[in-house]
């Protein structure tokens, strides 16, 4: 069964959604997208790293995720004005990949598959890699879940109650970075935020829980990935773009749904 | 010894020193209120007492396994985060339905553990953070401004709620405050905060303190005497009103501060 490759494909993006649903709850409770965005452009300086080096590019991209992200939650903890140091962070870390990226050698490089995914083209590795990075982040934000929503709430509160925020605040990077690297093989490096952002916010207008609305990203993404293969083997369209695309599209039915719902 | 007490406190911000020399200490039971003007360092002090704030200078000591009930100043939640008012009672350690429910039912907010946070009104609001606190069985309750954006008749209301809870259980109230009067007639003890603590004591002596008059003016003393001349019949009548109740005797001068 998995000698097919659109079920591999699918696979791929069931594990991705399985991790970016919950993150990508918080990304949008504490309003951090923007956030996201810098760590995965910095996966670009990591494909470069990791194709120098010739090391895995799961490795590259991991290490140059969670540099980011610790420097971004380092600059921000200190008081910069996060919305500019995110917007410097970001698109330098993907202009200087792009560069690095040019000046390596002896290799082909096929950037547009580090840019939007090569779904397609996952293999048997690649899907394990890939769905033991979504279990690890599953544990990690299952395991400091109510710690997590409380400092999400308010740091006050969480810090008052016993819970160090600063230690929720590191479990989100980390959480952050490992989906980068996971995520940069289903949709690539400038959609990985969208993956992160759109099933949540599909998830919020059915949602009366925090719990529910996690379900309900994991659901939005799997149903998007699902959808989006379907719609780019028939239309022949970019597999990565089209499960964004499905992923906007299902956000646009909820919001219209959940309104007539409110007015119903 | 004492819950909680503060020994020779300073805190800067950046350049900014907005706490120095502070040193108190808060015993079982009683109601402490801290006032000063805006940027006195009040929500500092509370938050570097809490643990939240780091202190520069000096240093804070709780009682060992000291449960503290926090009810902060505000708490905006985001309206992308589905929140009922059970799940919030929850976080971050699970209680049971009874307890959850019994602390609602205690200020007044019975059967509401399915209604979002976000459409309750700000007296309802500040009502469960005050249950949350009280899930926590506490020794002390610190409340930072909770009656912020009420208006005066939910104000007399929440205070009063405080006031009983604090009779049934006996905890200590440490309050923030700029609601001059109300505070300082239910108060043990009152502090007059200015960056450092200008003047300290029983709310009579407070109020009669020059420091006091120098921060505040003089024309708190008429609201005060008006207060205190209510107080010993204040809590025959008023137990069981909803916090919308419009109440006659609760006339507020607030002092310009």
């Amino acid at each position: 069964m998995l000698d097919d490759f659109m079920i591999r494909a699918a696979l791929a993006g069931i594990g991705l959604a399985l991790a970016a649903g919950p993150l990508g709850c918080f990304v949008v409770w504490r309003r951090m997208a923007f956030f996201g965005d810098a760590t995965a452009h910095a996966a670009i300086l990591g494909v470069a790293l990791a194709l120098a080096f010739s090391t895995s590019i799961f490795l590259g991209t991991l290490a140059a995720a969670l540099v980011m992200a610790l420097t971004v939650s380092t600059l921000a903890g200190r008081g910069w004005a996060v919305d500019t140091t995110l917007g410097v962070l970001a698109h330098s870390a993907l202009a200087f990949g792009l560069i690095a990226i040019s000046f390596v050698q002896g290799v082909r490089v096929d950037l547009e598959s580090y840019l939007f995914g090569d779904i397609l083209a996952v293999n048997l590795t690649d899907l394990a890699v890939i769905w033991s990075g979504a279990l690890v982040v599953l544990a990690l934000i299952g395991w400091r879940w109510s710690g997590l929503l409380t400092a999400t709430l308010s740091e006050d509160l969480a810090q008052a109650s016993g819970v160090r925020p600063g230690r929720e605040r590191m479990v989100l990077t980390l959480a952050l970075a490992v989906v980068v690297a996971v995520a940069i093989k289903v949709v690539g490096a400038l959609l990985i935020a969208a993956m992160l952002i759109i099933p949540a916010a599909a998830a919020r207008g059915f949602a009366r829980t925090p719990e529910a609305m996690a379900l309900g990203a994991i659901a939005a993404g799997a149903l998007s990935a699902i959808g989006g293969l379907q719609a780019s083997l028939h239309f022949d369209t970019p597999a990565g773009p089209s499960i964004v695309a499905a992923a906007a599209i299902l956000f646009a039915l909820s919001v219209t749904l959940s309104a007539l719902r409110g007015r119903a | 010894m004492s819950l909680l007490s503060a020994d020779d406190v300073a805190v800067r911000f950046g350049g900014a020193t907005v706490l120095d020399g502070v040193s108190l200490s808060i015993e079982a039971g009683e109601i402490v209120t801290v006032i000063g003007p805006n940027g006195s360092g009040k929500s500092t002090l509370m938050r570097a007492l809490l643990g939240i704030v780091p202190v520069n200078r000096g240093r804070v000591v709780h009682s060992p396994g000291l449960r503290i009930g926090y009810v902060p100043q505000r708490l905006a939640i985001d309206r992308g985060l589905p929140m009922p008012v059970g799940r919030f009672l929850s976080l971050p350690r699970r209680h049971s339905a009874a307890k959850a429910a019994a602390a609602l039912a205690r200020v007044g907010m019975a059967g509401l553990e399915k209604r979002a946070m976000s459409d309750l009104s700000g007296g309802q609001f500040q009502r469960v953070l005050l249950a949350r606190a009280l899930l926590m069985q506490p020794q002390i309750l610190i409340l930072d401004e909770p009656t912020q954006g009420l208006d005066q008749p939910g104000e007399a209301a929440f205070y009063r709620l405080i006031d009983e809870v604090r009779k049934e259980t006996g905890c200590a109230v440490l309050m923030v405050s700029h609601d001059l009067h109300v505070v300082m007639a239910a108060s043990d003890r009152v502090i007059c905060l200015n960056g450092h603590i200008c003047c300290e004591g029983a709310p009579h002596v407070v109020s009669n303190a020059p420091e006091y008059r120098a921060l505040f003016g003089l024309g708190t003393q008429g609201a005060l005497a008006l207060y205190q001349h209510r107080h010993d019949h204040d809590h025959d009548h008023d137990h069981g009103h909803g916090h919308d109740h419009a109440h006659p005797h609760h006339i507020h001068e607030t002092p310009d501060a």
